[in-house]
């Protein structure tokens, strides 16, 4: 039972991170006794579960996970949408437009046409079929503007924080509204264009320094020098 | 430059004093110099510089695969090419895949196979391609060692890193890393990809001939060979990566600076 690297510690592919009865969770994997890294990352463990958290990875649909994603293709019943991950999801148009209280346009380019962004939820996705979209939330739907950023899906949990604590501080502090996306998308809304350039610049350097500690103090400082004025 | 060796090949591949043509001795690689991340628009990358091989590998994926007909339903399907570039030899190499580029893309994926956690990722497809810029023998051994890093680079899942390391017999004498001259006059050559923690070979071809004690001896010498080189990817990587979170720091410094 020993740990053989340190948290936040850079391993690569086939590096030995521990030997014993220990839980490999996501990145790592057991051969007997001894767990490897699978990735290039940053080693962490609780408890008896041990992972890697990627520096670089392509995103993997879970259901359930909010994404952003664009308009690749029209069809009769519904819509192809890259999502930035391998695999490419279908919104049907039953799931989409509940929200709009007018009759439902019988062609499906007048609601959302090739390059359009949408926001929407997955509902299916197995092994075994490409993901199913669906966009009737009140939150979900077409987006009509905004800036889009996009970030490494595995520094999204840093973005959002405990319980949000990162994401509230900067919608507070910026009065922009903020949607994040699973899939490393992420969606700026601002009525002033100074505070927009903030924040983008401050998702930046989340992205950039999400291993290190006392982001959460850098990211206020910055706030209170560029946006406060203090 | 090139020092021409005077193809005299009976008498200088290995000298009295057991010193080989370009001066190394039998157990001596060549010099390494590995760098990840050398392409921006590549998912991953990795160059290799190894004697006079110079031999760079891009990796997409995993990504939609096309043409659907491919698609693999319980694991990633691997796609690998390897081109040598028209003037990566001393005659120009007509452009055109030739069947050795073919035999060489197909063991090179096949060396790289077992490594990859493809499982992870089914019914998309990965993608290496490995371009030899310049060539002098061992090109198949350096393109898995830059392709095993361009994977590792791509942020895909690896069971760990491939090394490889080619051996074979001149005068009689069981010597490592054969460059060009060697492999054209030597009597074997024999290649060999390895997955260290694993103690699993991937990769072994033979041509020429050796004696079963010769073999064990040329064996052993080629796994020492990956174990040295694995040591060098395990830097070149690290390298890669501790620098970013360096430059990190200085702009922090910087800023504090100001």
């Amino acid at each position: 039972m020993t740990i053989l690297a340190q948290k936040k510690q850079l391993v690569i592919p086939g590096e030995l991170v521990a030997k014993g009865e220990y839980d490999p969770d996501l990145n790592v994997y057991k051969d007997g006794e001894n767990i490897y890294s699978t990735m290039i990352g940053l080693f962490e463990y609780q408890g008896s579960r041990i992972s890697v958290v990627p520096l670089k990875h392509c995103y993997f649909p879970f259901v359930d996970d909010i994404i952003i994603g664009r308009i690749t293709d029209v069809g009769m019943s519904g819509w192809s949408v890259d999502i930035n991950s391998p695999y490419s999801a279908m919104l049907p148009v039953t799931e989409f437009g509940a929200r709009q209280n007018y009759p439902r346009k019988r062609e499906t380019t007048q609601s959302l046409r090739v390059g359009d962004l949408v926001k929407a939820k997955i509902i299916a996705f197995d092994r075994s079929r490409d993901p199913l979209l669906s966009a009737r939330d009140r939150e979900l739907g077409k987006i009509t503007g905004g800036r889009m950023i996009k970030i490494t899906p595995s520094k999204i949990p840093r973005l959002i924080g405990k319980e949000g604590s990162m994401i509230n501080l900067l919608k507070k502090e910026s009065a922009c509204s903020l949607s994040v996306g699973q899939n490393g998308i992420v969606l700026v809304t601002c009525n002033s264009p100074k505070n927009e350039e903030v924040v983008v610049e401050l998702i930046k350097m989340i992205e950039h320094e999400a291993h290190t500690q006392g982001l959460t103090d850098r990211v206020s400082e910055v706030i209170n020098r560029k946006l406060r004025g203090v | 430059m090139y020092k021409l060796v005077k193809p005299d090949p009976s008498k200088n591949l290995i000298n009295d004093k057991g010193l080989r043509s370009d001066g190394r001795r039998p157990d001596e690689l060549r010099s390494i110099k590995l760098q990840v991340g050398v392409l921006d628009n590549a998912d991953g990358s990795a160059y290799i510089e190894q004697g006079k091989n110079k031999i760079i590998a891009g990796v997409y994926g995993p990504r939609e695969i096309h043409p659907k007909h491919l698609i693999i339903s319980d694991r990633a399907a691997i796609r690998c090419r390897y081109r040598m570039a028209p003037f990566s030899t001393d005659e120009r190499k007509h452009p055109a895949p030739s069947r050795r580029e073919v035999e060489i893309s197909k063991v090179i994926r096949e060396a790289l196979e077992p490594s990859v956690l493809s499982e992870y990722y089914p019914r998309t497809v990965i993608d290496i391609f490995i371009e030899a810029l310049q060539c002098d023998g061992g090109t198949r051994c350096a393109s898995i060692v830059a392709a095993s890093l361009a994977l590792a680079d791509a942020g895909i899942p690896l069971k760990e890193l491939v090394s490889s390391c080619s051996v074979g017999k001149v005068k009689g004498h069981v010597i490592v890393d054969l460059y060009d001259l060697e492999d054209k006059y030597g009597e074997a050559d024999l290649p060999i990809a390895l997955m260290p923690n694993h103690n699993l070979v991937t990769l072994i071809q033979m041509d020429g001939k050796l004696s079963k004690e010769e073999f064990d001896k040329a064996f052993n010498m080629a796994l020492e060979g990956c174990r040295k080189i694995r040591n060098l990817q395990n830097d070149a990587l690290k390298r890669k990566y501790k620098l970013e979170s360096d430059t990190e720091n200085s702009k922090d410094s910087k800023e504090e600076v100001k």
